[in-house]
């Protein structure tokens, strides 16, 4: 028998003290701007969010911030022209903006781009993929709080801005495939160095790995966040990373494959429930498979053209000018006019870093297309937010935006 | 090791000069020495000066990037060009807080008004830089949907390239702190000759919309 | 894609379904496209759904200048799992450019839809939030069409302005140099 008195003490039940996200106690609904000019909306997104306390209750993405008529001033100038303005659109995926209006008109001109040129392409690309992630993960790892991540991927894409710079002249915007192939074969050198970037790279994700998926702060604002399901996401029309986290193993270039993605062998990586740190961990194992396909691009690089044959759609190269008549003729016509495509209508689509970026190019018979618009897939994806952080916290929001990884370049354009 | 002396010192040099140290110290200097002191040791200058070297030091730019040249402009922050090196790295949230605006990127109309609204909060003295051709004169995309920064606020550097090369932008933002360290006269309405355009908008406290609008006499209680 | 004969029986199969649906079919470079009455594209995304497309791609309009009818819009369809891409296409003249919006049951066409409807003026019976997108909420016009300028105003160099800030006194005229060539 105790000799301590013991009595009914009431329970204090937390429960009733702490709101959960979803009680519903609290009626008074404040509406918010976040943005447009924010520093954690990547890019000017305005998000119209109708708040309950620290809940969020609805939500609307309005752009247009900086919708450039991108689409329309294709239609003013010819298909050559027309790249390096397309190419502005998604301005982390350059070199997929170029590949999904050269393929549309290649498909129209029934133009058959040659194997070393469609190695080149899947190199540069792959490099894009990783230079995008990279851009990605140090910008959502700021929005999170991991500042360091910031520089450390910046560093890292500085190396690979090299690699462009090597081949084309340009860091952004290099304007490098062209319709038929690329523009420049790459110089002696190039190979070395970026398989130098690729070891370095991986050994780099592998640090970002030890900074990130084992951090408890990180985990928690993760892990169990805003997850979406598969059907959603189909529904509303989300490809890429974004579908993949959610399990669904859609990937353009295993399905449909283009430029030689057949010759390749890489793994998709899939995630299981499709909350913040599936999408997380999906993008950091494409780097991994990046890295592995422009490994085996180089390796495999076959000799040959770098550029279609075809002098009526491609350029001369520019010691023939000196000599043959025909090579300036053709020079001529192709800089002034442009070449001319025949009328129809086609859509190119390939996996960008965001999901499918398809081109849709209508050609009336003239040098200039007459309507070229592009399926950009941030766009698409940026409907799938309000589903995603409907009665969630602001802050999962802020992560959830991260992870999202709009453009907004490409989802006004 | 080797230790190279830089040439024989005249001892009474040495002698004088740490005679005068020993005054120094006690506050015993006069006049001529008093003088020579002075102009060896302390540096002297105009406020204005001072103040401008300290602004051109600490230049706070706001973040404003609106497309491809944001991430070219998110480059100098980063480890190769380092724009620490200037001072200029803390990139502020908010407008109240910076000096500089960095347009980067392409003005669409409905953007502008929100640009110079960020623009009009930012406090005297304020610079900007129209980074890339979008935002001097609109770039590739002459079009129905842009606008070049300069239609609607003053702008102080213009900095060419689509993107420009952060090397490119390194040298705006130098030119423009040059500009601030050399020219006495800061703020752009002195710049522009500008007085007398200032715009007006009323007392916020008599507008229907405002709201929570902090009203002095409700604090004293 | 379904081949020729594929797009043909699809084609058949819907013309049983309803009769004036379809106008028209095409194979062009490998794809197929079936061309429908406007007023049915519910009922065709309906039935084309049960076919196995079950991923809406794709919707875009464009301007058939100077062909009538002038508006069309296109939908891009996707079976996953049979990794076939159908086009269904349509089109609207402007005095009548009326639409069903596809959005109740494909709820990927929400902001597709709106942009048509800005860039084009195509307007969807039955979106849930027709309002513009892209442009601001109070601009006049559709920008997208073939017949509206693609604008833009002449660059003020250095030499075309006048002393003083206000920018627009004494500009000279825009000669031709200055807008963008071809």
């Amino acid at each position: 028998m105790s000799s301590v008195e013991t009595r009914d003490v009431d329970v204090l039940d937390l429960g009733e003290l702490g709101h959960h996200a979803g009680d519903a106690e609290q009626t008074e609904l404040l509406t918010i701007n976040l943005g447009p000019h924010h520093p954690a909306t990547h890019g000017v997104l305005r998000l119209y969010t109708t708040l309950e306390g620290e809940v969020i209750r609805d939500i609307k993405p309005i752009i247009g911030y900086v919708h450039t008529g991108i689409e329309k001033t294709a239609e003013d100038k010819s298909y050559w022209k027309v790249i390096p303005v397309v190419e502005r659109m998604d301005y982390l995926a350059y070199y997929f903006n170029a590949h999904a209006f050269c393929g549309a008109v290649e498909t129209l001109l029934e133009l058959e781009v040659p194997k070393r040129a469609q190695y080149l392409r899947v190199i540069h690309l792959e490099l894009n993929r990783i230079q995008s992630h990279l851009v990605w993960l140090g910008t959502s790892a700021l929005d999170v709080g991991a500042m360091s991540l910031l520089f450390y991927c910046f560093r890292e894409r500085e190396n690979c801005l090299d690699l462009f710079e090597m081949s084309s002249g340009q860091r952004m915007h290099t304007r490098y495939i062209q319709v038929g192939g690329v523009m420049e074969d790459i110089p002696v050198g190039f190979a070395e160095k970026a398989k130098a970037f690729t070891k370095r790279m991986r050994n780099s994700a592998d640090d970002y790995h030890a900074l990130l998926s084992k951090n408890e702060i990180f985990l928690n604002r993760m892990r169990n966040v805003t997850p979406l399901d598969e059907q959603t996401l189909l529904d509303l029309g989300v490809t890429g990373p974004l579908l993949r986290a959610a399990g669904n193993p859609w990937d353009l270039r295993k399905a449909q494959p283009y430029s030689s993605y057949e010759d390749f062998d890489f793994k998709i990586p899939v995630g299981t429930k499709g909350d913040n740190w599936d999408r997380y961990a999906v993008r950091m194992a494409e780097i991994y498979e990046s890295c592995d396909i422009i490994d085996q691009a180089l390796d495999g690089l076959p000799e040959g053209a770098h550029i279609a044959d075809d002098r009526k759609v491609v350029l001369p190269p520019r010691h023939e000018l000196a000599t043959s008549m025909e090579a300036l003729i053709h020079h001529f016509k192709l800089v002034t006019e442009g070449f001319r495509v025949p009328p129809g209508e086609a859509y190119y689509p390939i996996e960008s870093p965001r999901g499918e970026l398809g081109c849709f190019v209508r050609s009336d018979g003239s040098s200039k297309p007459a309507r070229v618009h592009m399926r950009e897939p941030s766009f698409v994806n940026l409907q799938a937010i309000g589903p995603m952080v409907t009665d969630s916290y602001i802050a999962d929001l802020i992560a959830t935006l991260a992870m999202l990884d709009p453009i907004l370049g490409g989802i006004d354009r | 090791m080797e230790i190279v002396r830089s040439g024989p010192v005249d001892p009474a040099d040495f002698r004088a000069r740490g005679i005068r140290a020993r005054d120094a110290l006690r506050g015993n200097l006069e006049d001529d020495a008093l003088e020579q002191y002075v102009t060896e040791r302390v540096m002297t200058t105009t406020l204005d000066k001072a103040l401008n070297w300290a602004r051109g030091n600490a230049i706070f730019p706001a973040t404003f990037g609106l497309a491809c040249c944001a991430i070219e402009m998110m480059t100098i922050v980063a480890g190769r060009m380092d724009v620490a090196r200037f001072g200029a790295e803390a990139f502020r949230g908010s407008p109240r807080q910076s000096d500089l605006m960095i347009i980067s990127g392409r003005i669409s109309i409905k953007m502008a008004p929100i640009v110079r609204r960020v623009y009009d909060q930012m406090l005297e003295p304020k610079w900007a830089i129209a980074m890339g051709a979008c935002s001097s004169s609109m770039g590739i995309f002459n079009n129905y949907s842009l606008v070049p920064a300069d239609k609607f606020l003053p702008v102080d550097v213009h900095v060419p390239g689509c993107p420009p090369r952060p090397e490119a932008l390194m040298h705006g933002i130098l030119k423009l702190r040059s500009m601030i360290q050399d020219d006495p006269k800061l703020g752009w309405r002195d710049r522009y000759e500008a007085r007398g355009t200032e715009e007006l908008v009323g007392d916020p406290r008599q507008a229907p919309a405002a709201v929570n609008v902090f009203q002095p006499e409700d604090h004293r209680a | 894609m379904p081949d020729a004969t594929g797009l043909e029986l699809l084609a058949g199969e819907l013309r049983d379904a309803d009769a004036d649906t379809v106008l028209g079919t095409l194979y062009f470079r490998d794809k197929g496209a079936i061309d429908v009455a406007p007023s049915r594209i519910r009922e065709v995304l309906r039935f084309l759904k049960g076919k196995g497309y079950t991923f809406l791609a794709s919707v875009h309009g464009l301007d058939y200048y100077p062909e009538e009818p002038r508006l069309g819009v296109q939908y891009e369809l996707l079976d996953m799992s049979s990794v076939d891409r159908l086009t269904v296409r349509l089109r609207v003249p402007v005095d009548a450019p009326n639409v069903p919006s596809v959005t109740p049951e494909w709820p990927t066409a929400d902001h597709q839809e709106r942009e048509v409807w800005d860039m084009f003026g195509v307007v969807f019976d039955g979106h849930p939030d027709p309002r513009r997108i892209l442009m601001p909420e109070d601009y006049e016009g559709h920008p997208q069409r073939r017949d509206f300028p693609v604008g833009g105003e002449p660059v003020l160099f250095t030499y075309h302005q006048a002393q003083g800030t206000d920018y627009t006194l004494g500009v000279d005229p825009p000669h031709e140099g200055s807008s963008t060539p071809a």
